[in-house]
Order: structure tokens, then C-alpha cells, then sequence
């Protein structure tokens, strides 16, 4: 690996993603499940839904600040980092970056207006529809992003005229291919991830002891929505499959080893490769699988890596990325049906500590899947910044000192995220929500 | 009106916007690191951070729409900008992301923090310092370009006496928009100590103020003529600018009506902004690029104009709301818990 500009900023713009994603996705679930614990509490008259409602906006302010900053961070490295990039695809993507910001500057207000108007108001579902355009404008501009990453994944709407961008047709580039798949999908997630966070804090709770019955509605609602998204990121995951079996079958073909062009394709996980002979060995093979995931159809030909040129090829490793994403998604659906049972069953006791200790893990997971899942998007689409138009290695910047921002960088990122775990653990430790909701009975 | 030219007004509009709440916010943090050394922070504290908790976040949408509005207009701009301006660009980057982030941190705990207030405070007269430097640079003179490379020369920037000039005025204006609007907000909530306090700042920082502005004019003369030419041309914005300066001081000083003040206040950095701005045409970069160089295809161009108008249709209610809910509902501004 050589560490020239390029390299230095593929490294700084994936550290910054990286690190905003983690905040971004919250940014995007968060306010859906405040929004639900709040209308439930006003609709079932429970204080205890409501009390989750401000004690996660409480949390959620500290981890949007981060978000807003580091979304500030990327939306100016695009040009710092990439400005023959962005000259030249610039105008193809203004609109809806454009539209992003226009989003995220409507979450701003409202946000604003949601988490400084508790008890202003007699109606306490005025307050309460104050979340809905913040939902909205959060997953609006996640839309709008996704469609500017789905552009690079499929351009098209344009002509290129000697190394220019011409005669856009903005809604054309907007809604390419790649959208559907990749907004859909990234949504659900961060939808599904926040509920594990928000459902993994109330399982910590209760594993260190507390008996309140406030952390067990928590993990209850939590678990059911964090059910209902990992089973729709799922099914979304199916929608993004087929994309890139018709339209980057070089992304899919690397992703799951398949090298030979055929039907009745099967599913390759785990494994090791040997790249020479291009055997697999050690892996669990689902025939059948890899073909109806891309077609629908056991006969579906899915085309493999030979029938692609070798300087095409992204590097082979993603399978790892894809199958580690893929597995931790089966977890996420899988953990709330074994809660169900076990609560069905055991009606006195609760969820075994086992399964609480499952819960807990399945957060970090949950968060990693969404950078494997990252990741392999991105890395899938190496050698090209523009798919089958841009290089990546012509799009750097030219300027010196790339290494040392890159150093500046991830110290603020490191900072960041030791201060705003240490503010976040602060913030609730000594303040149980017990202690906020006396009037609440006790459960045995 | 040329579609570039409509371009380049909205955006100028948003960065007036953001220079006047980001104005208000990077003073209120200067302003309670100060008062927090000599011991009067009990006094304006509560109505800063009443005014800012709201709004912080509004304001870093102010920058980033700007950014991303000149980007895809003038995609010319990110190739010069992006490439020269990397390092002061990052370290810019870093100081708003301490900034930002540290309100929110502020909130629980960390607002009792002698360092805390010192960063805060401090970044905030660092960030509009460094964001002047993009105007600064804008003028020409201190980007070079060899063949592919752009190149931002550094020491001609930092021993240009006009460069200095522009940092100045970006400090004291920033302290006197903020010591202006607090003081109405502060008389609003009818406090009169924390009115006293920031009507003296006001009246402290105006005439720097106006000092600095004349300074930045006159070096553009040396600095760049051709720019100078087009200011005298439109000189009486910059007249105009000056005339509500001189308004704005009296109300101050008669002490009431701080509200017209504030207005009035905000007149006078707008006629010299949209004065500066309009003479700064028709480049953005002297004298590599014009507005000429804007989009290229019509229909972006009319795409963007559309979201423009869209996204401004649903952005003024929902700030004149925002407005009515923080900034002018006395019960809010004074601390006194409402319902309605």
C-alpha cells in the first residue's frame, strides 16, 4: 500500500465517514422511537413511556451534536479532499446535496422546538407533533445523501463531453438504479440499530439488577420495533441484492466468490480462498441461494468475476465485509422471537440474564454492521470514485499535508468519542429513572 | 436577472445570515469566558444560554448550506478553494467541530469548567477569524496556480497587512453584533443588570468596529484596485451602512428601543456586505473565477432555483416559528416556566 494523496484521502474521508455514521444513524432512528415512547405515553397514560421519551432526547442532543459537527466535517472534506472530484461531478450531485441540507436545516428547527417545549404546552399531542417533521427532515436527508452515494454507485442522466459533465438531467441522476436499494436499506438500519441501542441499555439495566418496571416496558417496545426494522432491512437487503446482480455484478461476484458465470448459483460463507486455483475451502455452501437472491429464481445466471476484466476486480476480501453484515442481521432478527418465547414461557422471572447479555452484544453489533456493510459498498466499488467514469486515483486533491490532517482529524474524532461517551454515561448514572418516576408501583 | 447572478444572491443572503447568528453565538461564548474571569457570569448566563440552546444547530445549517450552495453552482470554486485551502480549511473544521460539539456537552456538567469556557470562549473569536481568511483570499493575490496545481501561499497571507485587517474586523464586528443582540434579549427578559452589563460591551466594541471597517477599505485600495474601483462605485451602500451605525450607537446610548437598535445594527452589516459583495463581482476568485463559470446545464440550474424557492418556502415559517417561540415569547426569554 502506498501512502500517497490518494490513499491518505480515501483513509481521512473513511475515517470521518466512519466515525459520522455511527452518529448519523442514531440521529436517523433515535427521534422514531422517542416519538413512539411519547405518543404511547400520552395515549396509554403512562408516565413511564413519557419519561423514556425526554430521558432519550436528553442523550440524543449529545450524540447530534457530534453528528451535526462531523457531518459538517464531511460535507467540507468533499471539496477539501476531492476537488477534481468535485468539479466535475459537482453539478450532478448539487441538487440533491442541495435538498439534503434544506432537510437537515428543517430537523434543525423543529428539533430545536421539540427538545425545548416540554410542558409548554396544555395539548401535550402539539408537543408531541413537533417529532414528526424532525423525523421527517432526519430521514429526508438521509434519503438525499444516499441518493448523491447512489449517483457514484450508477451515474447516470448526463453526458460526458471531454472530461466534462454535461446536459444533467437532475432527477434522472437522482433516481438511478442504485437508490431504492441503498436508501431503503440504510434507513431501516439505522432504524433497527437505534432501537438495539435504546433496547441494549434497558437490557443493561435490568442485568444489573434494577426491577423497575419502567426498564422492562423499555426493552419490550424497544425489541418490537428493533424486530420490526431488522426484519425490513432484511427484506430491503433482498431489493439491494438484486440490484447489483443486474447493474455492479462485480461488487456482488467478489462479495460472494463466484467466479464462474452460471445458474443455480449457490450462497458461499466464511471460507478461505485460494486466489490462484479460485477454490473455496472451509466455507458453508447454500446452493441454490446466491441465484434467487439475485434473480428471484434458482435459474437465475448470476455472472461471476471471470467474465469481468481483472483491473475491474475490487478486492476480494469484502466477502468477509458482506458475510459478517449478512450474519449479525440474521442475529438482529433472530434475538427478539427468542425474548418473546422465553418471556412467554417464563412469565414470572423475565428474559434469562443469557439472553439480556444477547441483547446488550447485539448494539455493537449492530452498529458494526453498518460499517461492514459500509464498507463493503465502498471498497466494492474500487477502482472507480464514478463508477465506470472516474478513477478514484484521479480524483484526490493535489495539495500537500494530507498526512498531517489526517493525524489532526482523528485525534478531534478520538476526542470526541471519549467525551461523549464519558458525557452520556455522566448524564444518566446517578440520575436512575426510578428516581425521576416515584409514583411508578414496583415490580416484585 | 441571470440565473448565476440569482445564485450568487441567495447565497450571499445565506452567508448574511450566518455571519449575523453566528455573530451572536461566537460573542455570547467570548462574552461568558470574560465575564466568568471577572466574576459576573451570574448575571448573563442564564440569558445566553436561554437564547442559544435552541438554536445552535440552526446556526452550523447556515455555513453548510452556504458550502454546498457554491460547490454546486460554481463547481469551479471547489477545485480552487477545495485544493488551496485544505490545511486552513481542516484546522477551521476542527475548531467548529470543538465548538459545537462542546455546547451540547456544556448542557451536563462540563459548563463549570474554567478550560471548558476558555475553549469555548476563544474558538469562538478563532472560527470567524479563520473564516475571514476565505474572503481574504478571495481578493487575489495570494493563490497561485502552476499547471494543475493551485497553490495557497501561506506567508504572503500571513504578512499581508490586508489579511490582518480583515481578521480584525471579523473579531470586533462578531463582539458587537453579539453585545447588540444580547443586550435587547437581556432588556427583554428585563434584566437590567445583564443589560447594563452588555450595552456597555455594545458601546465598547462599536467604535473598533467602525475603525476596522475603514481600515479593510482602505487596503483594499493597495491590495486590490480593481475591487477598490467598483466599492466607490457603489459607495453609498457603504454610506448607508455607516449612516445606521450612527443610529444604532444613539439608541444605545439613550438606552431604550434596543430592538430597533439591533436592527439597525444588522442594516449597517448589511448594506456593507451586499456592497462588498456586489463590487466583488463578477468574481469569486480574483481573477481565476467568475460567476460565469456557474453550472452549465440549464436544467440544473432551474432545478436548483426550484429547490431554492421550495426549500425557502418551508424553511421561513418554520424559523419565523422558532423565532416566536424562543425569541420573542417574553415568558421564554425572561425564564419563567409557560403553558399554554
Amino acid at each position: 500500500m502506498e501512502l500517497d494523496n490518494t490513499m491518505l484521502a480515501r483513509i481521512l474521508t473513511s475515517l470521518t465517514l466512519g466515525f459520522h455514521i455511527i452518529f448519523a444513524a442514531l440521529g436517523v432512528g433515535i427521534p422514531v422511537m422517542i416519538s413512539v415512547a411519547e405518543w404511547l405515553g400520552i395515549r396509554k397514560k403512562d408516565p413511564a413511556y413519557t419519561l423514556m421519551a425526554r430521558r432519550w432526547s436528553k442523550g440524543f442532543t449529545v450524540t447530534v451534536a457530534v453528528g451535526v459537527v462531523t457531518g459538517t466535517c464531511i460535507g467540507l472534506q468533499l471539496s477539501l479532499l476531492w476537488p477534481t472530484f468535485m468539479k466535475i461531478a459537482g453539478e450532478a450531485i448539487a441538487l440533491p446535496l442541495f435538498l439534503e441540507t434544506f432537510a437537515f436545516f428543517f430537523e434543525a428547527i423543529f428539533l430545536g422546538i421539540y427538545l425545548y417545549t416540554w410542558n409548554r404546552f396544555k395539548n401535550p399531542y402539539i408537543h408531541w407533533a413537533f417529532s414528526i417533521p424532525v423525523i421527517l427532515g432526519s430521514t429526508a436527508s438521509a434519503f438525499f445523501i444516499m441518493t448523491v452515494n447512489a449517483f457514484m454507485n450508477a451515474p447516470q442522466g448526463f453526458n460526458l463531453v471531454n472530461g466534462a459533465i454535461v446536459d444533467i438531467q437532475p432527477l434522472v441522476a437522482m433516481f438511478n438504479p442504485a437508490t431504492p436499494s441503498k436508501a431503503g436499506h440504510m434507513i431501516l438500519s439505522s432504524y433497527a440499530t437505534s432501537a438495539y441501542v435504546l433496547a441494549a441499555i434497558a437490557a443493561f439495566q435490568l442485568l444489573t439488577g434494577k426491577k423497575h418496571s419502567y426498564y422492562r416496558k423499555a426493552l419490550n417496545l424497544t425489541l418490537t420495533l428493533a424486530f420490526l426494522f431488522s426484519i425490513g432491512t432484511a427484506v430491503w437487503g433482498d431489493i439491494a441484492g438484486k440490484y447489483l446482480a443486474e447493474y455492479q455484478p462485480a461488487k456482488l461476484a467478489a462479495a460472494e466468490w463466484h467466479f464462474e458465470t452460471k445458474p443455480q448459483a449457490e450462497l458461499v460463507f466464511g471460507g478461505v480462498l485460494d486466489k490462484e486455483t479460485q477454490e473455496v475451502k472451509h466455507a458453508i455452501e447454500i446452493p441454490y441461494v446466491l441465484s434467487i437472491l439475485a434473480g428471484g429464481s434458482p435459474d437465475y445466471e448470476v455472472i461471476g468475476l471471470n467474465d469481468i476484466p481483472k483491473e475491474y476486480w475490487p478486492p476480494l476480501f469484502i466477502h468477509y465485509l458482506f458475510d459478517g453484515m449478512a450474519a449479525i442481521g440474521m442475529y438482529m432478527a433472530a434475538i427478539p422471537v427468542l425474548y418473546w418465547l422465553f418471556t412467554r414461557i417464563r412469565r414470572e422471572q423475565g428474559a434469562p440474564r443469557l439472553l439480556l447479555r444477547g441483547i446488550v452484544i447485539a448494539a455493537p453489533l449492530a452498529m458494526l454492521a453498518i460499517e461492514l456493510g459500509w464498507i463493503f459498498s465502498e471498497i466494492g466499488r474500487q477502482p472507480w470514485i464514478l463508477v465506470g467514469y472516474m478513477k478514484t486515483a484521479h480524483a484526490a486533491t493535489t495539495a500537500d499535508n494530507v498526512g498531517e490532517m489526517l493525524i489532526l482529524f482523528s485525534a478531534l474524532y478520538l476526542f470526541l468519542g471519549i467525551v461523549s461517551s464519558f458525557v452520556l454515561t455522566r448524564m444518566f448514572k446517578n440520575k436512575p429513572a426510578e428516581a425521576e418516576l416515584p409514583a411508578i408501583p414496583v415490580e416484585k | 436577472m441571470t440565473l448565476e447572478l440569482l445564485g450568487i444572491t441567495v447565497l450571499w443572503i445565506f452567508l448574511y445570515g450566518y455571519i449575523i447568528v453566528a455573530s451572536i453565538d461566537f460573542g455570547a461564548g467570548f462574552f461568558s469566558f470574560y465575564c466568568r474571569i471577572k466574576k459576573e457570569d451570574h448575571i448573563v448566563n442564564g440569558i445566553i444560554e436561554r437564547y442559544l440552546s435552541p438554536v445552535w444547530e440552526v446556526t452550523n445549517v447556515f455555513l453548510i448550506f452556504f458550502v454546498v450552495g457554491l460547490v454546486g453552482f460554481f463547481p469551479n470554486t471547489a477545485y480552487y478553494y477545495g485544493t488551496a485551502l485544505l490545511v486552513p480549511g481542516s484546522i477551521a473544521l476542527v475548531l467548529l467541530s470543538l465548538r459545537g460539539s462542546f455546547y451540547a456537552f456544556a448542557h451536563y456538567g462540563a459548563r463549570d469548567s474554567l478550560l471548558y469556557q476558555f475553549i469555548y470562549g476563544v474558538t469562538g473569536l478563532f472560527i470567524p477569524a479563520s473564516l475571514a481568511t476565505v474572503l481574504t483570499i478571495s481578493e487575489g493575490g495570494y493563490i497561485e496556480q502552476k499547471g494543475e496545481n493551485v497553490n495557497l501561499m501561506l506567508d504572503k497571507l500571513l504578512t499581508s497587512p490586508y489579511s490582518w485587517a480583515v481578521v480584525f474586523l471579523a473579531i470586533v464586528s462578531v463582539l458587537f453584533i453579539s453585545a447588540s443582540f444580547l443586550t435587547y434579549y437581556a432588556d427583554k427578559a428585563r434584566d437590567v443588570q445583564a443589560t447594563k452589563l452588555l450595552r456597555s460591551y455594545a458601546i465598547m466594541w462599536s467604535l473598533p468596529t467602525i475603525f476596522a471597517s475603514f481600515m479593510v477599505f482602505l487596503s483594499i485600495r493597495t491590495h486590490n484596485p480593481y475591487h477598490f474601483e467598483n466599492m466607490l462605485n457603489n459607495s453609498w451602500m457603504f454610506l448607508a451602512s455607516f449612516g445606521c451605525f450612527l443610529i444604532a450607537l444613539a439608541v444605545l446610548f439613550k438606552q431604550r428601543n434596543y430592538g430597533v437598535g439591533f436592527v439597525f445594527v444588522m442594516l449597517q452589516f448589511a448594506f456593507a456586505f451586499f456592497g462588498y459583495g456586489k463590487s466583488h463581482l463578477p468574481y469569486l476568485l480574483y481573477p481565476y473565477i467568475t460567476i460565469e463559470n456557474s453550472v452549465t446545464s440549464p436544467q440544473m440550474g432551474v432545478a436548483l432555483v426550484i429547490a431554492f424557492i421550495a426549500g425557502l418556502l418551508l424553511l421561513v415559517p418554520s424559523l419565523i416559528l422558532l423565532m416566536r417561540l424562543f425569541l420573542f415569547d417574553t415568558k421564554y426569554v425572561q425564564g419563567v416556566p409557560t403553558k399554554k
